[in-house]
């Protein structure tokens, strides 16, 4: 029933003449990266006072159409026209003194500076003998009061929680008088009552006569935020519509192009407990959170979610099983034995299996062969060296295993891991976890960035260690993927743990409280 | 402008961007030439034959490439697992002043114990030398950039300080020189009456070795991955610190080999101008054979054939013998240049 | 205690202000390139060649503040060279810098042999003269220390002043302190890194020449080999020192000379006893011992060494 593809400029159903105000309208935006295109002749326009949605899985091009839209990158064909004139391409000044402000999923901070120092970055004449400060002062706390945005203009961004680091990205954009807004993911780092701030700013904005473009792939949010919707399914504009108008199903059909079926969880016997922490702290690093006095078992045959708001411990905690960080205190017990010194070297030869958050900077070595990326973990067994030397024969066989059976795409391994596509340097690193049948599982975010395809397969990899009878602890900040694959949920606030609760016991909402701190006294110290 | 990497390049190109860097240095060069009133043909004609066009001028061509060869195994090794180590001066002396100690009498050995004993202390030296920044790195978090640059003069004073005193010939009139080694302590020449000696031969052998070293061992292994991801490495169960100590140690010792090896093979005795700058020449070696072990011997070969064919050249056309200096130090430039235009395009939108 | 007496006479603090001189201008330049996130270790070359393009400028018959005006183009010159190959073409900032001090050290070589052939010693040139500034001249030791020297190190003086100023009090420094920290929130302002950094480059390699150019015209007066002698890598030493703060630094390089100028009264008096060398070798295991005191708690500018591509975060 929806007509896909790519579209002009659709008139809309109802409210009178779509065209009347609009403030922005990009036209056949067309953007390559060598072969994959991110964007295919895309077209939308935005009215005054209005909120856009641009929703669409990870890799669909939002991001990529707004970097274009922000002058960020150029497009290879297409135009941009802010109030009825056109935006010279590829310059972010222009975009920022036609009236776009833009809020980046990884803010643009500078944390040695202030909040105050931050804001005014490039609003004066370098060639200004003395920055204005207390007139920028006075501007700031204007707008913040205006909008609902407190925050200390004196305070050093280093010092600032996650959802303030958001308001002095909005405040910058404001500052600077923009009249459209895009936000890219801004959830992704907010606890649902952050978000509520954050959506009541907008509406304000909004009625200021300003307009957003909001960047998600949360369709709850976009349901709830939007006058309209604009899906892109990869690389294409896939559909438009009314918010009010439309359903959370269709919306999900438009971005995925076919009804997403869950894998199927078959019930798996739960074993003994392979690796147990008790009572483990580790100190905080900078705003992230280290872990105070966790302790938790990892069944075999269960899949253990993990769910928080970024920054509260997951990381801390996902550090020390991988052994990248040994304990401050408490221990960490394999199966029933305490482990004397805690490593990378000792996690790998107690048979921790780790996937690792981030895929590019941690979890491979970019300008190594996928041959070398593959052996990394385990270059000493005496399957791929002896006596110091290796064998680069073994090694390029067992790369050829894990090419062949788990698909990985790619021109041979002896070329660079770093030409891989996200999901197949994803399914690379699965298949070196997973080669030696380890007995615990570390996931970390082990799906963030993939397309719907690759999720389904990472899903299934790791249903299938859970039948063998493996221990997995899933991290991950998508509350939909730890309540599809979880045996039982954790929640994790400030660098302790909730009570957990099994399959279906705790509704969204209520995970939603636990994130935001709410009813965490309960907290159990035994998970 | 912005940079766009390009898939794995073919074998031409790998090759191609170099060979076009080489010209450009050669152009840049003809400029000075010219600036000098010389014809850039007439001159280069001379640099060639001054270090090719004889058997006299190959052999001190190779002569000339035997310590390069070394120091540009030691920045090679280094630079791989990105330890800027850029004191290969510092250890080149540091091998030289342990070859003096124990080659000018103290160990009364026959040659065939007594040169190999000497290797392995000089070796033993330079590593030393390089231990401390290393230590210091990884540690303290301390850059060993400025500790091994600074190191060079520190080493220098000390040595001056030693012929000055303790290890001051006394047959040397003064002069602040050591006494000459026994000469079961010296390299044999390869040639009789020639000045070429086995200390190039000992310099294609170690060049072989760390090739080995790099392509098949874990060490070369190791050093590769934290060279290009420290993080990534240390995720894999890669002992980052281990490697970068042991990587340290590598390098030392060969770079003090060179100093070794000029005493041994060529000079015979220690003096305060041993090196004349054989330790930062190194860096230009390592770089233009893309930190290859096997290719530092060529580019060695070629960087000491400039340097000889310059001396040669200046003598008869006038054009001062520093073009040699200017020509390794852009070569260097235009080779890190070419590298990088042979894996990213670059795009002006 | 005659070791000790020197310490409270007006000369040697007059000689230890005269010596931090060029470390000071050279140490400014390195702090302006490194808080845009640029490590320069072209400082050393870029010094030999300041020194000689100021000497050179006035013995062909320039005034001394053309000379020095001759050492700041060179300067800026190869600061291009340098960040050309390290801001947009991204190129290790390690390789590039010793290239760099290669290319500066040897081009000034042979440009002197050409136009010396035959000179065995030196040329020399009339230098800066001091110039006591009135009635502050005359406050006891601080006096004759300070303010009876040449104008050129009065220069010194006005450059930390000046630098510290642009850096924490105009746009222009936010924008220089903000690139070398977090270059995506520099473009997000509409700020082009590229142009901050290749600027700050070029300014902060202007400056390690005029310091080059201190020691021909001013401190000496005449060009020899060899003459800056490792002076720039002490001056990165004394960045990382001064916190990356050029008041910090300052005194980082005060401190440094006032040692310099100790050791070498300390060699007349106490040289008979210990080699002259066991001295000179000090300035360089203080700037090592020094790197070692900060190197745990220093706070880098987060994003130095680290190239940027638009368009990144």
């Amino acid at each position: 029933m929806t007509p896909p593809g790519p579209s002009g400029h659709p008139p809309l159903k109802g409210e009178g003449d779509p065209r009347q105000g609009i403030v922005l309208s990009l036209c056949g935006i067309t953007k390559h990266f060598g072969p994959l295109v991110a964007n295919d002749a895309i077209s939308l326009d935005i009215s005054a006072g209005e909120v856009v949605a641009l929703l669409g899985e990870n890799g669909a091009g939002k991001t990529t159409l707004m970097n274009i839209l922000f002058g960020h990158y150029v497009a290879d064909e297409g135009t941009v026209e802010v109030f009825g004139h056109p935006l010279p391409a590829g310059d972010p000044r222009a975009a920022l003194d036609a009236g776009v402000g833009m809020v980046h999923q990884h803010f643009t901070l500078a944390d040695n500076l202030t909040v105050l120092e931050n804001i005014v970055l490039g609003t004066q004449s370098p060639w200004r003998l003395r920055l204005d400060r207390a007139g920028a002062e006075r501007r700031i706390k204007k707008l913040a009061a205006d909008f609902g945005l407190e925050v200390d203009p004196g305070a050093t961004v280093a010092s600032l929680t996650v959802g303030e680091r958001q308001r002095v990205e909005i405040l910058k954009a404001l500052y600077r008088d923009a009249r459209i807004l895009i936000l890219d993911e801004p959830t992704a780092v907010l606890t649902p009552i952050e978000t509520e701030a954050l959506f009541a700013t907008l509406r304000r904005m909004v009625a200021d006569g300003l307009s957003v473009i909001f960047i998600s792939h949360k369709l709850n949010e976009v349901m709830a935020i939007s006058d309209r919707v604009m899906v892109l399914r990869a690389g294409r504009l896939s559909g438009e519509r009314r918010t009010s108008e439309t359903t959370r199903q269709e919306l999900a059909t438009l971005m995925v192009g076919q009804e997403i079926v869950p894998p199927p969880v078959e019930p798996v016997p739960r074993g003994p407990a392979l690796l147990t922490l008790d009572r483990v702290a580790t100190p905080s690093q900078g705003a992230r959170s280290g872990l105070r006095d966790i302790s938790l078992s990892l069944n075999g045959g269960e899949i253990t979610g993990l769910a928080g708001v970024s920054g509260n411990g997951q990381a801390a905690l996902a550090s020390l099983i991988s052994g990248t960080d040994a304990p401050a205190s408490g221990t960490i017990a394999i199966a029933d034995t305490a482990a004397a010194a805690w490593s990378q070297a000792e996690a790998l030869a107690h048979g921790v299996a780790r996937i690792p958050e981030d895929r590019h900077g941690t979890g491979t070595i970019a300008d190594m062969s996928i041959t070398e990326n593959a052996i990394s973990e385990r270059y000493r067994d005496p399957r791929f060296s002896h006596h110091g030397l290796l064998d680069w024969s073994a090694a390029r066989g067992f790369a050829e295993e894990i090419i062949a059976e788990y698909d990985v795409k790619c021109p041979s391994p002896d070329a660079p891991i770093r030409l891989l596509s996200g999901g197949n340097m994803q399914k690379l690193i699965l298949g070196r976890a997973l080669a030696p049948s380890p007995k615990i599982i570390l996931a970390s975010q082990p799906t963030r960035g993939l397309d719907v395809g690759a999720i389904a397969y990472v899903h299934s990899r790791l249903l299938q260690a859970r039948a063998n009878g493996a221990a997995i602890l899933l991290i991950s900040e998508d509350l939909d993927e730890i309540l599809t694959l979880s045996d039982r949920v954790l929640v994790m606030f400030k660098g302790r743990l909730s009570a957990p609760s099994a399959r279906g016991e705790r509704s969204i909402g209520e995970l939603g409280e636990l994130m935001a701190g709410h009813g965490m006294e309960e907290a159990s110290h035994a998970a | 402008m912005r940079l766009e990497p390009k898939p794995a390049p073919s074998l031409a190109a790998t090759l191609a961007y170099p060979a076009a860097a080489i010209v450009a240095t050669f152009l840049i060069a003809s400029l000075l030439v010219l600036a000098a009133g010389a014809s850039p043909f007439s001159v280069f004609a001379l640099v060639a034959k001054g270090a090719a066009g004889s058997q006299f001028a190959i052999m001190e061509t190779l002569t000339r490439a035997t310590p390069l060869i070394f120091t540009g195994l030691a920045v090679a090794v280094a630079f791989r697992a990105k330890l800027w180590n850029i004191g290969a001066e510092a250890q080149l002396y540091a091998g030289a002043v342990v070859t003096v100690v124990l080659g000018t009498g103290a160990l009364p050995l026959p040659a065939p114990i007594l040169i190999p004993l000497l290797m392995v202390a000089a070796m033993a030296a330079g590593a030393l030398l390089l231990f401390g920044p290393a230590i210091l790195k990884t540690r303290f978090g301390v850059d060993e950039v400025v500790t091994t640059l600074l190191l060079n003069f520190i080493v220098l004073l000390f040595v001056s300080m030693l012929l000055e005193g303790p290890l001051k010939d006394p047959m040397g009139l003064g002069w602040p020189q050591s006494p000459k080694l026994i000469a079961e302590a010296r390299l044999p020449r390869i040639i009789q009456g020639k000045r070429l000696h086995y200390g190039f031969a000992v310099a294609l052998v170690s060049a072989f070795i760390v090739w080995v070293i790099m392509k098949k061992s874990t060490l070369g292994y190791e050093m590769r991955a934290v060279g290009h991801n420290p993080q990534g490495a240390r995720f894999a169960g890669i002992p980052v610190n281990a490697t970068l100590i042991k990587t340290a140690l590598l390098s030392g010792g060969l770079a003090a080999l060179a100093g070794f090896s000029e005493v041994s093979g060529l000079k015979g005795n220690l003096t305060l101008d041993l090196s004349p700058g054989f330790g930062y020449t190194g860096i230009v070696v390592a770089m233009l054979a893309m930190l290859n072990p096997l290719g530092v011997v060529i580019s060695a070969i070629f960087v000491a054939g400039i340097f000889v064919g310059a001396d040669a050249m200046s003598r008869s056309a006038g054009v001062p013998s520093y073009i040699a200096n200017v020509m390794t130090a852009t070569a260097l430039l235009t080779m890190v240049t070419a590298i990088m235009l042979s894996r990213y395009r670059v795009r002006w939108r | 205690m005659e070791a000790f007496d020197i310490l409270f006479t007006a000369t040697f603090w007059t000689a230890a202000i005269r010596i931090a001189s060029p470390l000071i201008f050279a140490t400014m330049g390195e702090l302006i390139c490194e808080r845009a996130g640029v490590l320069n270790l072209g400082i050393e070359g870029i010094m030999v060649a300041g020194a000689f393009a100021g000497w050179f400028a006035v013995y062909s018959g320039a005034d001394l503040w053309t000379g020095v005006a001759v050492a700041a183009a060179t300067g800026a010159a190869f600061g291009l060279l340098h960040a050309t190959l390290t801001v947009p073409f991204g190129l290790s900032q390690h390789v590039v810098g010793i290239g760099v001090t290669l290319l500066a050290t040897s081009l000034t070589y042979f440009t002197y042999r050409l136009a010396l052939p035959e000179v065995s010693s030196p040329p020399k040139i009339e230098p800066f003269q001091p110039w006591p500034i009135p009635l502050l001249s005359d406050i006891p030791v601080a006096g004759p220390a300070l303010f009876s020297q040449t104008p050129f190190t009065y220069l010194a003086y006005v450059t930390v002043a000046a630098v510290a100023w642009v850096l924490y009090r105009t746009p222009l420094g936010l924008a220089v302190r903000a690139a070398g920290e977090s270059p995506a929130a520099v473009e997000a302002q509409g700020i082009s890194v590229t142009a901050i950094r290749v600027g700050a480059v070029m300014a902060g390699s202007a400056l390690m020449a005029v310091g080059g150019a201190f020691l021909t015209l001013s401190a000496f007066n005449s060009f020899f080999f060899e003459m800056v002698n490792g002076r720039g890598w002490v001056c990165i030493a004394l960045v990382v020192f001064g916190s990356w703060r050029p008041g910090k630094a300052l005194l980082g390089a005060i401190l440094f000379a006032a040692f310099d100028a100790y050791q070498i009264r300390l060699q007349q008096v106490a040289g008979s006893v210990v080699p002259y060398q066991v001295f000179l070798m000090m300035p360089y295991i203080l700037s090592i011992l020094a790197l070692i005191v900060v190197a745990r708690r220093a706070t880098y500018p987060k994003a130095l060494m680290i190239p940027y591509q638009k368009g990144e975060r």
